[in-house]
């Protein structure tokens, strides 16, 4: 199947080359093309050939946003050959020594050798506390670099079909890196880490009717045992990376298997992709960008110190630092924790209901990602969309999702400041009672103001663009005609600006597009139990979208002070000029707005 | 329907039927005309370019040979002030920035090469709808059916339910010895190493408490006699040492009697002398910060209070129940010692709490 993009002023270098560049820096024929030696040997055996001749020519959209998951991924890569480093010197045993190293204050303590061991990581092994920075860090990076790619890949609908299944792998993936985090995060065997244990411990007591059960099986006993940093340790080092990285595998296969999503843009549609092949840009850029969050990685090792385990002390579980929280990326359960009031534990039929605990570690952790897997399902489901989506929305043009993302996004913030409820308080110099009460209000209150607010605000950027589309850009340039009217001229858009602008559908509420009892086609539906709730949820997604400028609209925008002219029989084709009736501007000047008739419709 | 996603004719997005009109909508305008670089007409801005991502490559290698001498050459306990962080490993710090140097030449050259001099025309490529032709489902369909046939399985039921239970089976033998090998059974949790006549004593110190030493407002932080510091891990072994302090940490104020609620509280205490569990009865944190002036015993970990003159109720904070009071009184030496066990298991609660015959405890 062809697909033509129709051609505007541009053109698509597909098979012609310019004349101004020379042969060897296009993708076409070079007249001193040779197949590699070195690949012969592999060609005759693999036929590697074959699937290089495709590979190499792979198209990746270019923008910045790209950028976030490649940031998650060379930081794995880092973390990971860091981590092989730490192996080396890292003893993960929970056996008792005093400790008779370089680090002169901790002399003659008593410690796990999984803590002394880290200490000599940090003090006597030759370079080895940068490779302990730069662990920390790229653990750090990583983790930051899913969040913020899972929300791009969120705000701009790219999970949409055929994308769900790597959605899915991704949520597994963001999963897998928070408890891998933590895991490394136990290993020093420090004091900190070692309450971040036993807060683990004390969650998975409160499981009902499991709770004992399952702590003494993963703790080898009662608390603390010598068992978990073992345990937690071949997790960290083998388990976990195995299968964070055969995810991480079968998610970029199936982002070549789909092909990058693109924004939409001149050019570009829901059957094509444009932008730089493999072959050299897209390697020598993304190349590039490894070796640059690399660097950055390193300086920020050098110059910021995160984790000095030596100044908390070894583990002791009748200490306790003041102040202390885990990695940010576990704030939010145990901001949770901080939130949860006490009365929800109680006792029933003897048995010990400790809902202020569970709620917020075993239930809050799995309940994220499920629903986070689940979205785009309930999405389908209630746009009824089963169509394949390549075109990327921008996030204004699906006000509904964006809102729920960014009232999701408070809640979890909202979290992650309780967790932190005991610096604030001293540092605002508020009562640590009146802030948890102000964030227990917060965490239903500030999600339903956020989503008004976001929604609002893509409503408004939607108009805005609207505007743009049907009167140009504002040049802030005030223009007196001869009858002493005053115009800011505005300048059109060209067609390559407006159909980023354009390209966007909105659909119609399920209910009312296809009626009560038959569908599209007008055949006649079945009606499942829930579809009233879908038609109602779907009214809630769709029912104040603001739509993209139709050529009738925009034609109609011309005619000034007609503002209803929309109603006029005559649609006029793109590209062919439109006759204003007042004909004082046409498509290829500048036309002004009234300045004292501001009121265009939209 | 093979390719519900089918549209010869661009821009192809919109095969809904609800979606308007071809006439209605936009046309695609496709690629904009491309807008050549200064490098692409200009020799000498290419030159210049070229000259851009050498020096940054030589910046990296320089960087790389930096990092070799800094190695072997600065004294890995170096330290130096640095303006805006302050004390630092100059070692550390060196071989970190050379390390950065380095990288960050050869990434930002590749980048600056790839904006610079590579073609930055974009390239199209199509795409093809996820679904398989009908041929291929009708392929994959006879060629399932043909192997459910010919493995007889459609004929001989009995086939498919046992092979259904042993692959069902099999993996018990590998899981369970594992799963039941992972921990031993519950226990432990009602218990602690605190009997009728041990004696308080100060952890990490070791000292026994006289009444009289305790005076008001003072806090003792206590343990269980015989198992206090290095000598606990030798007579018990490091395992038993710090299951101990994981549990049997006390906390230990004198009160004055006349602030005391309880009448309990009074009679477990020795002349406004109380003993509380010091493990939080939330997650299990050392509630380590006692406010003299309010009497509250504060948990650093999600903050939860406890008051000290009301029997260790929490007031404030996640946890629900109060610290569990270990009674004490005083021996014929005058030093505190435990009246008895702990009444009620100590930490965070769990499921059997209530009713330890659940895990087999009268
Ligand atoms: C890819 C994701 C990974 C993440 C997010 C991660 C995270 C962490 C974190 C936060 C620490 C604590 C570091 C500290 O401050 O001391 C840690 C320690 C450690 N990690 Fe990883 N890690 C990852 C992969 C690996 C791999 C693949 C290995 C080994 C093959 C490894 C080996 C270790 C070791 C031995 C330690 C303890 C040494 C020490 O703490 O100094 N890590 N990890
Ligand atoms: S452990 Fe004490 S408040 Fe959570």
């Amino acid at each position: 199947m062809t697909t033509h993009v129709p051609q505007g002023a541009g053109h698509l270098r597909t098979d012609e080359t310019p004349p101004e560049r020379p042969a060897s820096q296009t993708d076409q024929s070079s007249p001193d093309a040779k197949f590699p030696g070195a690949l012969v040997w592999a060609d005759e055996r693999v036929g590697a050939a074959k699937g290089l001749r495709f590979a190499l020519k792979k198209v990746f959209p270019d923008h910045w946003s790209f950028l976030l998951g490649e940031i998650a991924m060379y930081s794995m890569i880092i973390a990971l050959i860091t981590g092989t480093f730490l192996t080396l010197w890292y003893v993960p045993s929970m056996g008792h020594v005093v400790y008779d190293g370089d680090y002169v204050p901790l002399k003659g303590v008593g410690m796990s050798e999984a803590y002394a061991s880290t200490l000599d990581i940090s003090f006597e092994v030759k370079g080895g506390l940068l490779i302990r920075q730069l662990h920390h860090w790229s653990a750090l990076f990583f983790i930051v670099g899913i969040a913020l790619h899972a929300a791009r890949v969120f705000f701009t609908g790219a999970f949409r079909k055929p994308r769900e299944i790597n959605w899915l792998i991704g949520v597994v993936l963001s999963l897998l890196a928070i408890i891998e985090g933590f895991a490394g995060y136990s290993l020093p065997d420090d004091l900190l880490s070692g309450t971040g244990i036993r807060a683990m411990n004390g969650f998975m007591m409160s499981a009902p009717v499991i709770g004992t059960w399952m702590t003494f099986f993963v703790f080898g006993g009662e608390f603390p045992g010598e068992a978990i940093i073992p345990r937690l340790y071949i997790a960290h080092v083998l388990l976990i990376p195995a299968i964070l990285v055969g995810l991480f595998v079968l998610h970029l296969a199936l982002v070549v298997v789909h092909k990058h999503t693109q924004y939409p843009g001149p050019g570009r549609t829901n059957d094509n992709v444009v932008g730089f092949p493999i072959m050299p840009v897209y390697a020598a850029k993304a190349g590039g960008f490894f070796f640059v969050v690399f660097g950055i990685t390193a300086l920020v090792s050098a110059l910021v110190q995160i984790n000095g385990v030596w100044v908390y002390g070894p583990y002791d579980p009748t200490q306790v630092t003041a102040g202390s929280q885990p990695d940010f990326y576990m704030w939010f359960s145990d901001g949770a924790l901080r939130l949860l009031p006490g009365w929800l534990e109680f006792t029933l039929f003897g048995t010990v209901w400790s809902f202020n605990i569970f709620l917020g570690s075993l239930v809050l952790l799995p309940l994220v990602w499920v629903v986070l897997g689940a979205y785009p399902f309930l999405e389908a489901w209630v746009t009824g969309d089963k169509r394949e989506h390549h075109i990327l929305q921008r996030p204004r043009n699906a006000p509904t999702r964006t809102a729920i993302g960014a009232a999701a996004i408070s809640m979890y913030l909202v979290l992650a400041l309780a967790c932190v409820n005991d610096i604030l308080a001293i540092k605002l110099g508020l009562s640590i009672n009146d802030l948890t009460i102000l964030f227990r209000t917060m965490f239903f209150v500030l999600p339903v103001l956020v989503f008004v607010v976001t929604k609002r605000l893509c409503l408004s950027l939607q108009r805005h663009d609207r505007e743009r589309v049907l009167h140009g850009n504002e040049t802030g340039r005030i223009v007196r005609t001869p009858e002493g009217r005053f115009f800011e001229a505005h300048e059109p858009l060209d067609e390559f600006e407006r159909w980023a602008l354009v390209d966007y559908d909105t659909p119609t509420p399920l209910g009312l597009t296809q009626g009560p009892d038959v569908d599209s086609r007008g055949v006649a539906r079945r009606r499942g139990p829930l579809a009233g709730a879908q038609a109602a949820v779907s009214s809630f997604f769709y029912k104040d979208a603001v739509t993209a400028v139709t050529p009738a609209e925009l034609a109609a925008a011309h005619h000034h002070g007609e503002h209803d002219a929309l109603e006029s029989p005559s649609i006029p084709q793109l590209g062919a000029p439109v006759n204003d009736s007042t004909g004082d501007d046409d498509f290829s000047e500048g036309h002004g707005s009234a300045v004292q008739a501001p009121t265009h419709h939209h | 329907m093979a390719n519900p996603h089918h549209d010869d004719t661009a821009p192809a997005m919109r095969d809904d039927a609800a979606a308007p009109a071809r006439s209605e909508t936009f046309q695609n305008p496709g690629l904009p005309p491309h807008v050549p670089r200064r490098a692409d007409g200009d020799p000498k801005a290419a030159k210049r370019a070229e000259i851009q991502v050498v020096v940054l490559f030589t910046l990296s290698a320089l960087a790389s040979i930096a990092f070799v001498v800094a190695y072997f050459v600065i004294d890995p306990d170096l330290k130096g002030y640095l303006l805006g962080i302050g004390e630092i490993n100059l070692f550390h710090l060196a071989i970190g920035v050379t390390m950065g140097v380095s990288l960050l030449g050869i990434g930002l050259g590749a980048i600056h090469w790839a904006k610079t001099l590579m073609p930055d025309e974009e390239v199209v490529e199509q795409r093809h709808p996820q679904v398989s032709g009908d041929d291929d489902r009708e392929a994959v369909a006879q060629t399932l059916s043909h192997g459910w046939r010919s493995s007889q399985l459609n004929r001989r039921s009995a086939l498919l339910g046992s092979a259904g239970g042993a692959l069902g089976l099999f993996a018990l033998p590998i899981v369970l010895p594992v799963i039941a090998g992972l921990g031993p059974r519950p226990q432990g949790l009602y218990t602690t190493n605190w009997a009728e006549g041990t004696l308080l004593r100060i952890d990490p110190s070791g000292a026994a408490i006289r009444a009289g030493d305790v005076t008001q407002g003072s806090v003792f932080h206590v343990m269980p006699d015989g198992w206090v510091g290095h000598e606990a891990v030798e007579e018990h072994g490091a395992e038993e040492a710090m299951i101990a302090k994981a549990k049997d940490q006390v906390i230990v104020v004198r009160l004055d009697p006349s602030l005391i609620k309880s009448q309990k509280q009074r009679e477990w205490g020795y002349e406004g002398i109380v003993a509380y569990s010091k493990v939080c009865t939330h997650v299990g944190c050392p509630v380590a910060l006692y406010e003299q002036q309010t009497h509250h015993l504060l948990c650093p970990c999600h903050q939860s209070t406890f008051d000290m003159t009301d029997d260790c109720n929490v007031i404030f904070g996640p946890a629900k129940r109060a610290l569990p009071q270990l009674p004490i009184t005083v021996d014929g030496d005058g030093y505190i010692v435990a009246a008895g066990p702990f009444r009620e298991p100590v930490g965070p609660s769990f499921w059997e709490r209530e009713r330890p015959g659940l895990m087999g405890v009268e």
